[in-house]
């Protein structure tokens, strides 16, 4: 059976394969699942910014951390007591910093590899053909605006220690519950993440060629770099981790959760 | 313990070709590349094969084995079940000249255009005095066997052949970062990563990295700090500024 098919004339001279791939494992199945976790985040997300059971003493749901509606915020769910969006602002609390940790996910270099793979199919899996005309890569709008990660992540750093802060607030409250240590795991996940990033990788002496000079930037650079190689799944687990002790908040401020020690 | 496995070879010259069907003998321990070795010998002494060390390191039997870029020498037949038809092309990014053996030159043309190491005026060969923390880093970059699987892998340039004339493809860009981080390298390389040899066409979906034999992280230690160095330098206004005040260069 004659393999050869008509194709653009620069292409002619490459041994001319009529199919996307031959590959014969299961290459659909990584992405299919990748598509159906991070969309499973995003709805998630949606209909954690509708819901406005955020809060339930001690808890806080990490979707709406920090709180600083004046309006929308219950007693002890603002943080330090403060609410800088005054009681003109009657939206739900998660809109005003949800902006921050989704675009360092959003930009993040791992799940950049993820849904190019798994929505934009750019390559759905590797040695398999994608199906655009053309590509231009990251070097145009507006693709080119993944460069700004690095100011996600000084955002999520801050995002970060806050949930730590809620979690620590939990676990010295008395009686200790199961909550606090759900957002006790989720807040070590995400800030584990966080400093795994590629950029904090970069900032602490990437950017350098003379580690020798800068022994201590040297030694955080080892550190990061170990984190670092844990990135993607450091990355699921967070993502998993903060829907999973939001939901389990809001579901304790429902009464719908009710065991003693919730 | 011996089996008889079937198997698709692609065989052609120039772009135009088919595959052909083999019933070939295959014994314990053996490769694939012992398989194509076999075929030459008893059914096919035309079919065109690159191929030296038969160690792995000299990355000159590059193919595709059932559609995976692979070294023939380094792919052990126990992988593969018995009963398993088992094709083998050629590298898909680059032009055919016969059979399995394809025309790697777009590779030597994109070294051709990469600045050699650049040391300070001043400081002569000999002269040279790094400590193994600086240059470690870069020394994984040197593992490199130019296999150039890489390259063959990366959809830029595999799926968009007009790609090429922009863009180097990670094993070069790879090597623009191994000189970037070097501590006596003084060369522009990040302006030409972006410019000149394509890194921006670059989304970082790290089948370099999944296919490469010497297991370079690829993606993880060049491609991406290399991206990072070029955020530095074009799009990162702070940085600009602390360039500026401190009179960095």
């Amino acid at each position: 059976m004659t393999q050869t098919t008509p194709e653009a004339p620069m292409r002619r001279q490459r041994a001319q394969v009529r199919v996307r791939t031959l590959r014969t494992d299961r290459w659909w199945l990584v992405p299919l699942l990748t598509f159906l976790g991070l969309s499973s985040f995003l709805v998630y997300g949606v209909w954690a910014i509708i819901d406005n059971s955020i809060f339930v003493e001690p808890y806080i749901a990490p979707f709406a951390s920090p709180c600083l509606a004046a309006a929308t915020c219950p007693e002890g769910a603002q943080l330090f007591g403060w609410a800088p969006i005054g009681d003109w602002y009657t939206l739900s609390p998660g809109l005003l910093i949800l902006a921050l940790p989704g675009g360092f996910r959003l930009t993040c270099y791992y799940y950049r590899k993820s849904y190019y793979r798994s929505f934009w199919l750019s390559p759905p899996a590797c040695a398999v053909q994608e199906p655009h005309g053309k590509y231009t890569g990251e070097r145009r709008f507006p693709l080119i605006i993944q460069n700004v990660h690095r100011y996600f992540f000084y955002a999520a750093i801050v995002i970060g220690l806050v949930l730590a802060y809620d979690a620590v607030l939990a676990v010295v409250h008395k009686p200790l519950g199961l909550g606090s240590w759900i957002l006790i795991a989720n807040a070590v996940l995400i800030n584990a993440y966080t400093l795994s990033c590629h950029s904090c990788r970069h900032i602490t002496a990437g950017r350098l060629n003379h580690f020798s000079r800068h022994p201590l930037r040297y030694r955080a650079w080892t550190f990061v770099s170990k984190l670092n190689a844990k990135h993607q799944p450091l990355a699921w687990a967070s993502m998993f981790s903060v829907m999973g002790a939001d939901f389990y908040v809001r579901m304790v401020a429902k009464g719908i959760i009710a065991f003693p020690y919730a | 313990m011996s089996y008889k496995a079937k198997f698709k070879v692609w065989r052609g010259e120039g772009g135009e070709g088919r595959l052909e069907d083999f019933t070939v003998e295959v014994n314990e321990g053996e490769v694939v590349l012992d398989i194509i070795h076999r075929l030459q010998a008893t059914q096919a002494p035309d079919l065109a094969v690159r191929w030296n060390c038969k160690a792995g390191k000299c990355g000159s039997c590059s193919m595709e084995i059932n559609g995976k870029p692979r070294l023939g020498c380094m792919t052990r037949m126990s992988t593969f079940d018995e009963d398993e038809t088992i094709t083998v092309t050629p590298m898909r990014t680059f032009p055919v000249i016969k059979d399995l053996v394809t025309d790697v030159s777009y590779n030597y043309q994109k070294a051709r255009e990469i600045p050699s190491f650049t040391p300070p005026a001043g400081v002569r060969p000999g002269e040279y005095r790094m400590k193994q923390v600086d240059v470690e880093r870069s020394q994984e970059f040197r593992k490199c066997i130019e296999c150039f699987m890489c390259n063959n892998v990366c959809h830029v340039i595999r799926d968009h052949e007009e790609n090429k004339t922009n863009f180097s493809g990670p094993r070069f860009l790879m090597r623009i970062a191994e000189l970037d981080m070097h501590p006596y390298d003084v060369a522009d390389r990040q302006e030409a990563a972006q410019e000149e040899h394509g890194l921006g066409y670059c989304n970082i979906t790290k089948c370099c990295t999944e296919v490469c034999p010497e297991h370079i992280k690829i993606t993880d230690n060049a491609l991406i700090p290399m991206k990072e160095r070029v955020v530095d330098r074009k799009y990162d206004p702070l940085v600009w500024l602390g360039n500026k005040i401190l009179r960095r260069k």
